[in-house]
């Protein structure tokens, strides 16, 4: 026999071996059977087959964790108690975990994995979360990178949550992902309809859920929606409000002010400052205007930060911090209890809480949602 | 094309100590300056490389002196060794997940790039070119992996104590560990007069 096919049938038949041994071993090893998980000590035991995380496996049983990165432990979101002993903490979770969580074996339920019984401690609220099949009923291109996409609740057809919260949506596999991706979007809409959930979405270049939403999403289409989730909300107090939110941050500060339009609450002053790069960044700006002329203490200050000479610009110019800044030491009562409700990326919100802080708002009255 | 005249055990302790494969032949330096930062993640490295090294030379011993020689295809080693270890590691990387996460995480990337290191296709391709038995190849495998272990063991636990001394600032991180192998790869050396495995 010639040696090229000796060598290829030699080749090829070791390493038909080598990839049948690793299948059996993959058999074996990671064989968990069945598996229980005891909620809030017996509230609810679920029989699962082990092997996967817990966010996945709770989820699987209709017991949605809120997460916003989808179980890759970059949010640190998805925190649950685990009454049982489940091994050490994870170098992935200790980046989340302060000391009094490690003691309570506070876990994040996406780097766990359910291998034997397992005991779980989760507020009651998580089991009002339940995954809508929800129809896309609208979409609007606000900028050249971002769209408001209004979805109808199918079944179940109502969703109760407070503006601020959030839900995921989940992506179906397409082209080269092969798996659901699920991700945190905002409501933009306010509660009082339930029945229709609407988010701001803006195109992140090469992010696998931005580019499905923006590029492949059509009306009429169907998919799942996670929710509510979230602790970010409306404070009820006297204070001045200042809300600071820039790009798709929009959506939930939009989803507060209406809501307090919808529902008559007032508060003593109410500012927004909307960061953006340049004119083509800035979207909705007449809605608030809108708003503004019939909301006498509701200010709405849009700030540019690289506005283009084609713009002619005659407003705000500056990072968003730095006009906040100008406002509260000129045009607010320096004396008057204020909060801040920001919406944006790290960058952002750590700046706009340094300056906060800086004003003398204490950092109890500072309420964000940062995107991760 | 005979197996050299050395006991198994003399070949151990020459493969622990006189001709220990990271500080004599410098091989498998990578992951052992990544990761002797840190003693726990040493010892784990450390005992996974022992584990490859062992089950390695011994498949690879069997395939090169029964599949390999008799059908003359001697060319074909790199490839074959290389599939045996990224199987083995494969394996064992399955079995350590099932047993310590903790471990498991704490080697992160270090234990599939096991697959590519150096000193476990060294060894093998070490124990082809010097015709050792299956004993000697064995017992040559399983030390090299231990010389490897204790010099990381070594490594980590220096590392230790200088990260805690006033080192000169440009020398910080890889600059003084590379110097601290060197003393440690002359240290060994001193060893070397006394057997010639090579």
């Amino acid at each position: 026999m010639p040696l090229v096919i000796v060598a290829t049938l030699v080749v090829s038949s070791m390493s038909a071996v080598l990839a049948l041994v690793i299948v059996l071993v993959d058999l074996v090893v990671n064989n968990y059977g069945e598996v229980k998980i005891d909620v809030n000590d017996g509230a609810k035991t679920l029989t699962v087959k082990g092997g996967s995380s817990l966010l996945s496996t709770l989820g699987g049983e209709g017991i949605f964790i809120p997460s916003s990165c989808g179980g890759r432990a970059t949010c640190g979101v998805c925190k649950v108690r685990v009454a049982s002993d489940v091994g050490p903490h994870l170098p992935t979770e200790l980046p989340f975990m302060s000391g009094a969580e490690i003691k309570d074996n506070i876990r994040l339920s996406c780097q766990i994995k359910v291998k034997a019984d397992i005991k779980i401690v989760i507020p009651e609220e998580l089991f009002a979360i339940q995954r809508h099949r929800a129809r896309v009923a609208e979409i609007v291109d606000l900028t050249y990178d971002t769209k408001l996409i209004r979805f109808s609740l199918l079944e179940p057809a109502e969703m109760k949550f407070t503006s601020g919260q959030f839900a995921q949506i989940v992506v179906p596999p397409y082209e080269r992902v092969r798996e659901e991706t699920v991700r945190a979007y905002s409501f933009a809409s306010t509660p009082a309809r339930p029945n229709e959930v609407e988010f701001i979405v803006r195109l992140v270049p090469g992010g696998t859920a931005t580019t499905y939403l923006h590029k492949h999403l059509a009306v009429g289409q169907e998919l799942a929606v996670v929710g509510p989730m979230g602790e970010f909300r409306l404070h009820d107090n006297e204070a001045a409000m200042i809300c600071i939110a820039g790009g798709s941050g929009m959506a939930p500060i939009k989803s507060i002010l209406f809501d307090m339009r919808e529902r008559g609450i007032g508060k003593p002053a109410v500012w927004y400052f909307f960061g953006a790069v340049s004119k083509r960044d800035l979207y909705l700006v007449d809605l608030f205007r809108e708003l503004e002329a019939s909301w006498p203490s509701f200010h709405f200050v849009p700030a540019l930060s690289a506005p283009l000479p084609d713009d002619h610009w005659d407003g705000e110019t500056g990072l968003v911090t730095t006009v906040t800044k100008k406002y509260m030491d000129e045009k607010m009562d320096k004396s008057a209890p204020k909060e801040a409700y920001l919406c944006g990326s790290p960058g952002m919100i750590d700046a706009s809480v340094a300056l906060l802080k800086s004003e003398g708002i204490p950092e109890d009255k500072i309420y964000y949602d940062k995107f991760s | 094309m005979n197996a050299p005249a050395l006991s198994p055990i003399v070949l151990l302790f020459a493969a622990v100590f006189t001709s220990n494969i990271l500080l004599s032949n410098f091989l498998g330096m990578c992951s052992f300056i990544s990761i002797s930062g840190n003693i726990k993640s040493s010892n784990g490295l450390g005992i996974a490389v022992i584990l490859v090294m062992t089950i390695s030379s011994a498949i690879n011993w069997f395939i090169d002196r029964f599949i390999m020689l008799p059908l003359g295809l001697g060319f074909l080693s790199f490839i074959v060794f290389i599939m045996v270890i990224a199987a083995t590691v494969q394996i064992l990387e399955m079995v350590i997940e099932r047993i310590s996460p903790a471990l498991y995480m704490a080697l992160g990337i270090f234990l599939p790039l096991i697959t590519v290191n150096c000193a476990i296709l060294g060894v093998v391709l070490f124990i082809q070119i010097r015709h050792y038995t299956f004993l000697q190849a064995l017992l040559f495998g399983f030390g090299s992996g231990v010389g490897w272990w204790l010099a990381i063991l070594a490594l980590a636990a220096i590392r230790a104590k200088v990260d805690k001394s006033p080192v000169p600032s440009g020398l910080k991180g890889p600059g003084i560990t590379l110097i601290t192998i060197g003393l440690m790869a002359m240290a060994f050396l001193g060893f070397s007069g006394m057997l010639a495995v090579q």
